[in-house]
């Protein structure tokens, strides 16, 4: 137990690291801290303070899982900003779309987003959600998410980058709806 | 392990009881048989200790190629039978090798092709997608199909059911309540005892093999390397291995070592995130918080050095997209300094602490038998004494140059699961840095020789999660005629059905966090 206390001691708080950093690499952590910054600050306007979101895979090849992951990792943190992922569809503000739909999918991703309440945002995140990316429209692929569902927002990237996730979620929040 | 010839010895024993023609391609062994004869081969095959490896069919003209893929000490041979398309069937292997079960059901759904006497002839990938007696993978069933407006859910699967008293039905997914991929799984419980779960996948069949064909070799690693996005590294590997096999192409040295490293990077960046979801699944965040930390470090210097976080696109046919300077092979060496330090730190504290090994050790319990006769591969048949890496066993450059030492438990438990996986993070690290000190100038790419049409080849290679088998064959003007990619989840993934019984309905998350298969690389 020690040795564990020791080790979480010796670690500390890698989120707030920045100096440690190098120059390239802090110039990053500094967009990163302004992003969630932003984020935040329309989080606390328009969402009184945070945002539930629900990830649906609805035919990824799971790299954009990975990095959606990451997103909670100590280094980004996402949920000081007021981003959390939640387990239920009914518990969701936004629907975190990954993969070209496939057909298999299809219905699965309809009855999630009706078991989403009101209002509700869709952000398709990747190249595959956005643009069909290598699977495309097929006998076993609908394509993008747009193709099933109406879409608020899109992440490109084959996979996003939790900084672009990031960023694709502040463009969601400055959306109109 | 130096190969015994056994191939020589089984097929003087074959020939008393089956015809074998051995075909002459370069770089497989190849035999082919008549369809009748393709069970008693299996029976055969099994009497040896041959382990079934893959299936899979493809179409030529008015004929279906069916192959199954064998391999004992480190040796493989590709066995094929020609039926005719007026009359697709032939007696199944999956009553002799319960590994060839689902891929002969994928098989059956998407060539139409019947397995005579298969003891579970469901329907598997196919869902509602697409309707029965029609078959994706024939040549004149056009790559946009017929969909209809909305697929319809699969709501008619047939289930295996249980009764009695007590005893009750937990439908599970597809849709999850984590960050992960979609499944079904079905569970009949008594209490919290599992009795039976039946998994149902095939929701993120996107038609990989189907939209292959007729893709350049470069477009193909492209689609390779999305088969299953944490494995980008491994079957991108395996299918430009196939293709460059085919067109007889050999890549530089130096295009082989980038390779090794990309490989062994995967390997540890995946292995680092799967013990801290495991541990996170038994509410031991402190492992998952040190460890998705130094996967993110990890995944930070592939940024850098590499220019891809996850490294996808940077095997391409002919070598490799990508070079290693010498500044980058100092940052890499260093990096690997540090994380070994900071590895020692957290598993001392993980071994010593009470609660995780009361939830890990014992649970999940995988036999030896049941591993061996499912044909499990990579860390969960070495978790459960399958003695079995083809990094050591079939060495491909450039781990013909190294030692590859593999890791081996008995226990079969998920503790045991982690630790082989902690093991090969160490295995990882000695081999990149082993591959960078024999980094020499050279060529990072060969040039591409376009193969004759009908040309094969058979990529095998040691992906994070076990053996990838790749079956590339081209048409004419360097098109891909058929691309059959063999992820070790399709023979994990059976396993998952057998070591849960017995075990808490709440531990499931972790049993299956232990294997972690890929739903992608699975539904292809």
């Amino acid at each position: 137990m020690l040795r564990l206390f020791k080790k979480i001691l010796t670690t500390g708080i890698v989120t707030e690291r920045i100096s440690m950093r190098s120059h390239a690499e802090r110039g990053n952590e500094d967009e990163l801290e302004a992003l969630g910054i932003q984020i935040k600050r329309h989080i606390d306007k328009r969402f009184s303070g945070s945002i539930a979101i629900r990830q649906v895979d609805a035919g990824s090849c799971n790299g954009c899982e990975l990095e959606i992951h990451a997103l909670n990792n100590s280094f980004y943190d996402i949920e000081r900003f007021g981003v959390h992922f939640v387990a239920s569809p009914r518990h969701a503000d936004v629907l975190l779309v990954t993969g070209p739909v496939s057909r298999h999918m299809q219905t699965a991703l309809l009855r999630t987003y009706e078991a989403t309440p009101n209002p509700k945002w869709v952000v398709a995140a990747g190249d595959c959600a956005a643009c069909g990316g290598e699977f495309g429209v097929s006998y076993a692929s609908c394509g993008t998410v747009s193709n099933v569902i109406p879409v608020d927002a899109v992440i490109p990237g084959c996979p996003p980058t939790p900084v672009a996730l990031m960023k694709g979620l502040l463009g969601l929040m400055t959306v109109e709806k | 392990m130096s190969s015994s010839n056994w191939t020589a010895d089984f097929l003087s024993r074959l020939s008393a009881d089956i015809r074998v023609d051995r075909i002459d391609v370069p770089s497989i062994t190849l035999w082919q048989i008549e369809s009748r004869t393709w069970r008693r081969f299996a029976e055969l095959a099994q009497q040896q200790n041959l382990r079934w490896a893959a299936g899979w069919a493809e179409q030529l003209d008015k004929q279906f190629f069916v192959n199954s893929c064998f391999e004992k000490q480190g040796e493989y041979v590709l066995l094929r039978t020609i039926i005719d398309e007026t009359n697709p069937e032939l007696p199944s292997q999956a009553t002799v090798y319960p590994a060839a079960n689902r891929s002969e059901r994928h098989t059956q759904d998407l060539f139409g092709i019947k397995f005579v006497g298969h003891p579970d002839n469901r329907r598997w990938t196919r869902h509602q997608a697409w309707i029965e007696n029609s078959y994706p993978l024939r040549k004149d069933f056009p790559v946009q199909g017929a969909p209809v407006g909305v697929t319809p859910p699969d709501m008619h699967y047939p289930f295996i059911k249980s009764h009695g008293a007590g005893v009750y039905e937990i439908p599970v997914g597809p849709v999850h309540a984590g960050i992960i991929e979609p499944g079904h799984f079905r569970f009949q419980a008594v209490g919290e005892l599992i009795l039976n779960l039946e998994e149902r996948l095939g929701y993120v069949h996107k038609g990989i093999e189907k939209i292959a064909e007729g893709r350049t070799p470069e477009s193909l690693a492209k689609l390779a390397g999305r088969v299953s996005g944490d494995t980008t590294v491994g079957h991108c590997w395996a299918a430009c291995m196939a293709m460059e096999q085919a067109a007889g192409v050999e890549i530089p040295p130096r295009a082989a070592l980038i390779r090794g490293i990309l490989a062994e990077r995967e390997r540890v960046a995946n292995h680092m995130g799967d013990i801290g979801a495991i541990c996170n699944d038994v509410a031991f965040v402190f492992a998952q918080m040190q460890f998705t930390r130094l996967r993110e470090l990890w995944l930070r210097t592939n940024a850098t050095v590499f220019g891809h976080r996850l490294l996808m696109d940077k095997i391409v046919p002919g070598g490799v997209a990508c070079d290693l300077p010498d500044a980058s092979c100092s940052l890499i060496k260093k990096e690997i300094d540090e994380l070994r330090t900071e590895l020692t730190e957290v598993i001392l504290a993980m071994d010593l602490n009470s609660s995780l090994e009361d939830r890990l050790y014992t649970a999940g319990f995988l036999s030896e038998q049941t591993a061996t006769a499912f044909g499990v591969v990579g860390y969960v048949g070495r978790a459960s004494g399958q003695d079995r890496d083809v990094r050591r066993d079939a060495p491909y450059a450039p781990y013909d140059r190294v030692t590859v030492k593999v890791a081996l438990e008995n226990q079969g438990d998920i503790a045991s699961r982690v630790w082989i996986r902690y093991k090969e993070i160490r295995t990882a690290l000695r081999l990149i840095e082993n591959f960078i000190d024999k980094l020499a100038t050279g060529e990072l790419r060969s040039e591409w020789r376009t193969p004759e049409a009908g040309s094969e080849g058979l990529g095998i290679v040691e992906g994070w999660r076990g053996e990838i088998i790749s079956h590339i064959r081209f048409d004419a003007d360097n098109k891909i005629a058929r691309f059959y990619p063999r992820d070790p989840s399709q023979l994990n993934w059976p396993a998952l059905e057998k070591l849960v019984l017995n075990n808490i309905v709440p531990d499931f998350p972790v049993c299956n966090k232990s294997l972690n298969g890929s739903y992608s690389g699975n539904d292809l």
